[in-house]
């Protein structure tokens, strides 16, 4: 009898836990149900004026922010004159940043195109009030409203900056004269530099591969690389399987890695931000790099500061899109990572006068085929409803097996 | 207090309430005995074995293939992606090797080096081995693996001291991985071996001898047997240790483990991470069985 009551005992024990882990995952599990879709620009404990935000920045105290390495510029004199100090956050690759902000700990971040599209859906950011933001009238208008930065023509931030992903090479091994992607794509470039290709360590990395694609094969009809169907998803798949079989050297968003490599001679060629190449050019001694946006055009991005919709520090982060968009702080943006600026008023501060002429800040034409980054989703864009395009879930399958 | 001498009250009555909870303690040992264990009991299965179990719920659950969100409905997909896709294979079992070869190599170079400790040593010298053998552990995890890569990087000493021979190390390989492993976890390996050795009799090696014995078969028939058990308990380190491991692989190669898959996709697809995060745990569960039935736990 003994026996059995003590193994009762147990059970209930037993079943006690489970009930107990059963509470918490219940907690964990529920909430996260969205209000309705009504687009008011109202934050809980947004000032309603300029001057309220600026009066209740100063009890905030503080910003927190998930960032690009090298974005914020000039946060000194922000919380001189804000009394917001800046926290910040460098993400490594937007899905880095969409699980940053999912934390709840952070106020805002520097979204690019393929996690703002998410972002604007889940409604984990606001719509802002571009009347609060007084800085915003000055940006170019060809970078606002569009679809990275706004949904039916209510913005969600403000334009931060844009920029090509670059082909980067030490010119001391590589061939000056190069101008083509094919140099990491095609045979010759492969078993010449074999282990020493720099490769950016992100499913969104594929584009690049159909921005080579497009150029080459006309047949495949690739029109955005970010839609891609079947065939040509296949096709993009293919020659990054030939690529990685090569040797490749992966840079997963950590900026130092890549600057070590090309410093020691690790990574000789390879896919880069303009940021990289800016600190290897003004490093001492100087690396010798030539960064260039090739023939077939390049993957690029268009970033946009966000704000939270649960944002502890809302005033502060309000500010904080105004200063980013002042033209000190694009000034010292576009140098500092090498970008151009949006806010055109920037281009009299930079240091090296000839910047917004040298980054085509205001050259529609140089735009064309820079591809800003964007989120893969089923529908291909196009009037033909048969078709479907893979969508990010299947692009970070694939970028799994392709590393193998 | 003051009026405790006139209060005229039994001593019992006088008792505070620290007096009156010890007595009820006394007299009920399992509420004793209970409530000293609700904090660590309460913290092993909240904060333990709750995320663990949390873990094994998600990984039953979907994502929203746009937002990449989870979505709280019951799947076996992503059990069904990692046994079905070839990549998931390739990379536990490449991760297993490497976690077996770090092993043996860290037992070769442990094993000379702990009886030398436990046996040949002076005590002065033994204490010097010792220090020195902690002292790289005292040293940031992270540092060691970013030295490691300007070791066996193109410009590195390695290859430095090689070019004058013409020859020419890939450092930055699976390769080297294995290197940047086996140093990292050696002293925890030695300290086991060390500590078993030390506990082998000196009476035994001399009725080997006196038996016959000469020196290799003493090794091989006495020391070894003993002191297997404290070899099986270091390589629960190093194995353990090499199979979660993300950071090391990310920054050394371009090759893909078991951690640095989980890290990559936990973003996007945490589901299928928390699935994938089972495999080395299970690993591990059969490797500390057997482990038992060496005996290795008595060692430790």
């Amino acid at each position: 009898m003994k026996g059995r009551t003590t193994r009762g005992a147990r059970w209930a024990a037993l079943g006690l836990i489970v009930a107990a882990l059963c509470v918490v995952a219940a907690g964990c599990g529920g909430g996260d149900d969205d209000g309705d879709g009504g687009v008011s620009t109202a934050v809980e404990g947004l000032g309603t004026s300029l001057e309220e935000i600026q009066s209740l920045a100063r009890e905030e105290g503080e910003v927190n922010v998930v960032q690009w390495a090298g974005y914020a510029q000039l946060t000194d004199e922000f919380t001189a004159a804000t009394g917001c100090a800046v926290n910040t956050k460098d993400g490594a690759s937007s899905d880095d940043m969409i699980s940053l902000i999912q934390t709840g700990a952070y106020d805002g971040v520097s979204a690019s195109g393929n996690a703002s599209v998410r972002l604007m859906a889940t409604g984990e950011v606001a719509p802002i009030d571009t009347d609060l933001v007084p800085n915003y009238a000055d940006v170019q208008e060809g970078i606002k409203n569009q679809d990275y930065n706004s949904l039916d023509g209510q913005p969600y931030g403000v334009p931060h900056g844009r920029g090509p992903n670059y082909l980067m090479f030490r010119n001391d091994i590589v061939p000056e004269d190069t101008d083509s992607w094919s140099i990491i794509w095609e045979d010759d470039g492969l078993q010449e530099y074999a282990g020493k290709i720099s490769i950016y360590d992100d499913s969104i990395f594929i584009a690049d591969a159909a921005v080579y694609l497009k150029a080459t094969q006309p047949d495949l009809g690739i029109d955005s690389p970010y839609q891609l169907n079947e065939e040509q998803f296949d096709a993009a798949v293919a020659l990054l399987d030939k690529q990685a079989a090569a040797g490749l050297n992966y840079w997963p968003g950590d900026v130092a890695k890549q600057v070590a490599e090309y410093t020691n001679g690790d990574s000789v060629v390879g896919t880069t931000w303009p940021y990289q190449y800016v600190q290897l050019t003004g490093a001492d001694p100087p690396v010798p790099v030539t960064a260039i946006k090739p023939v077939e055009g390049t993957t690029g991005w268009s970033d946009t500061w966000m704000l939270y919709s649960k944002a502890e520090n809302p005033n502060c982060m309000y500010l904080w899109m105004n200063h980013m968009i002042s033209p000190e702080a694009q000034a010292a943006v576009a140098e500092g990572f090498g970008e151009a600026p949006v806010n055109l008023k920037a281009c009299e501060l930079t240091e090296n006068t000839n910047h917004c002429d040298d980054y085509h800040a205001d050259d529609e034409a140089w735009w064309e085929d820079v591809y800003y980054w964007t989120t893969p989703v089923e529908d291909c864009g196009d009037d033909d409803d048969s078709t479907t395009c893979k969508t990010q879930e299947a692009w970070e399958a694939a970028w799994t097996e392709i590393k193998g | 207090m003051t009026t405790y001498d006139d209060s005229g009250l039994a001593p019992s009555e006088r008792e505070g309430l620290g007096r009156r909870l010890s007595t009820f303690f006394y007299r009920h040992p399992r509420v004793r005995l209970w409530t000293l264990l609700a904090l660590p009991v309460g913290w092993l299965v909240l904060v333990y074995f709750g995320s663990l179990f949390v873990l094994l719920l998600s990984s039953f659950w979907d994502t929203d293939s746009f937002t990449s969100e989870v979505v709280h409905e019951f799947t076996l997909e992503n059990f069904q992606r990692i046994f079905e896709q070839d990549v998931f294979r390739n990379v536990a079992w490449r991760t297993i090797q490497m976690a077996v070869f770090v092993t043996i190599a860290d037992v070769v170079l442990a094993f000379p080096i702990a009886y030398f400790m436990a046996r040949v040593a002076s005590p002065r010298t033994r204490d010097i081995l010792v220090v020195l053998i902690l002292v790289p552990l005292w040293a940031n995890y992270l540092v060691k693996a970013y030295a490691w890569r300007t070791i066996l990087s193109e410009g590195g000493v390695i290859n430095w001291a090689l070019d004058p021979f013409g020859l020419h190390f890939d450092g930055l390989s699976t390769v080297g991985l294995w290197l940047v492993f086996t140093y990292l976890w050696l002293p925890f390996m030695i300290l086991p071996i060390y500590a078993g050795l030390e506990r082998i009799p000196t009476s035994f090696l001399e009725a080997s001898a006196d038996l016959g014995g000469r020196s290799f078969t003493t090794f091989a028939r006495v020391i070894l047997p003993l002191a297997f058990p404290a070899i099986v308990a270091g390589s629960i380190f190093t194995f353990c240790l090499t199979l979660g491991d993300y950071i090391a692989p990310g920054l050394i190669t371009s090759e893909q483990f078991i951690g640095t898959v989980i890290y990559n996709i936990r973003g996007e697809a945490l589901p299928t991470a928390a699935a994938f995060s089972l495999v080395p745990i299970a690993v591990v569960l059969v490797y500390l069985l057997v482990a038992r039935r060496l005996g290795a736990f008595e060692s430790l």
